[in-house]
């Protein structure tokens, strides 16, 4: 189920912007469906951010986040072709992770 | 009901750093959504669901032929609508891609017209091909023909249907779009009388990311929308009506620069 995420990474002098897209329903479980039954609650509930294996961003969601979340961070200290990883967790145990290298600035 | 109205939020912007301020709010939010268009994940999701085997008969789209040869989607959207031959008929990306779906996948045609917009419960695939196909043109101009008979009798039936005023609210589509500064609610709306604001619309705004749907919606539904708007009946999928205002548009947007998925309220 776990679709590819979409991450950018690209240097500001020693800052890296990192901007992350990713795929997810986010139910909140008060959503009802077509049938009237109501959806179960499935949101991402742990995201990890990693530079170069060193953790710099570890967040707990809620269903309060949308549909589809975008999620913007800024990491100092950051070099040209370094490692962004970022995992995220759902309530289901449903996990994905991406890996990009840290563009120079354009 | 396939309206998502409300209920939905936009996409949630979580920003841990601050951002400078400009004079237009509006602007800032656009110029972040252009940046990082969810789109682009339809873009991906269609670009595997084209080359995968799918269907009764286990087959590809890669010899759908979408007016360039069999399997070439560099530059199909820039050509479409056309006249195809081999179903007698001008059609447009989706009607195409519906054609090639049923014939060479073996798919039911109202199994793909009942998932043709997608909703909560679940995705479209027709709107992930489109975001993935309209992105293959990204960089080429407009260029939709308008030589055989057909195409030229489309044209006409979209730019009268464009301009015909009907239904109970009396309006047509030239109502809201043939002035300038007009808007619903906060939603800006093109003038399709000013060439440059119709080239913009036909080749960067669909199929484009729907924050308040939370999903890439195409021309198809745009018009389907634009109907309801009106208070008409329900606009057929794929249906003459369709395809003559998509040709009629398309058309008159020869020479915009493609720039596909949009990024949309």
């Amino acid at each position: 189920m776990a679709e590819p995420m979409k991450i950018r990474a690209t240097l500001q002098g020693d800052v890296a912007d990192v901007r992350i897209l990713m795929l997810h329903p986010m139910e909140t479980g008060q959503r009802k469906d077509a049938k009237g039954e109501i959806v179960p609650v499935h949101f991402i509930q742990s995201v990890v951010v990693t530079h170069n294996g060193k953790t710099v961003l570890d967040a707990q969601w809620s269903q309060a986040i949308s549909r589809n979340p975008f999620l913007g961070l800024r990491v100092k200290g950051a070099k040209a072709g370094d490692k962004m990883s970022v995992t995220w967790t759902d309530n289901k145990g449903d996990k994905r992770t991406d890996e990009v290298a840290v563009a120079a600035a354009s | 009901m396939l309206k998502l109205r409300g209920g939905i939020a936009a996409i949630a912007f979580i920003c841990l750093s601050g951002s400078g301020h400009a004079a237009d709010p509006l602007a800032v939010g656009r110029q972040m959504l252009a940046e990082d268009n969810p789109g682009d994940l339809w873009v991906l999701r269609g670009e595997k669901l084209f080359y995968e085997k799918r269907g009764p008969k286990q087959a590809s789209l890669e010899k759908c032929d979408l007016g360039l040869g069999p399997g070439k989607v560099e530059g199909a959207f820039a050509q479409l609508p056309r006249y195809f031959a081999d179903t007698d008929k001008v059609q447009d990306l989706e009607s195409r891609l519906l054609t090639c779906m049923i014939g060479l996948q073996g798919f039911k045609r109202e199994d793909v017209i009942k998932t043709r917009f997608s909703d909560l419960d679940r995705d479209s695939d027709m709107e992930a091909l489109v975001s993935f196909i309209g992105s293959r043109s990204n960089g080429l101009k407009m260029n939709v023909p308008l030589s055989h008979q057909k195409e030229k009798e489309m044209f006409k039936a979209g730019e009268y249907l464009f301009h015909r005023r009907n239904g109970p609210l009396d309006f047509s589509c030239a109502t809201c779009h043939s002035e300038d500064g007009k808007r619903i609610r906060l939603q800006d709306l093109p003038n399709m009388s000013d060439p440059r604001q119709m080239q913009a619309v036909v080749a960067t705004a669909w199929p484009a990311y729907r924050g308040t749907q939370s999903t890439v919606r195409t021309m198809q539904h745009r018009l389907y929308d634009c109907n309801w708007q009106m208070r008409l009946p329900d606009l057929g999928y794929v249906s003459d009506m369709s395809i003559a205002l998509t040709s009629y548009l398309n058309y008159s947007g020869n020479g915009g620069v493609i720039q596909l998925p949009g990024v949309r309220r």
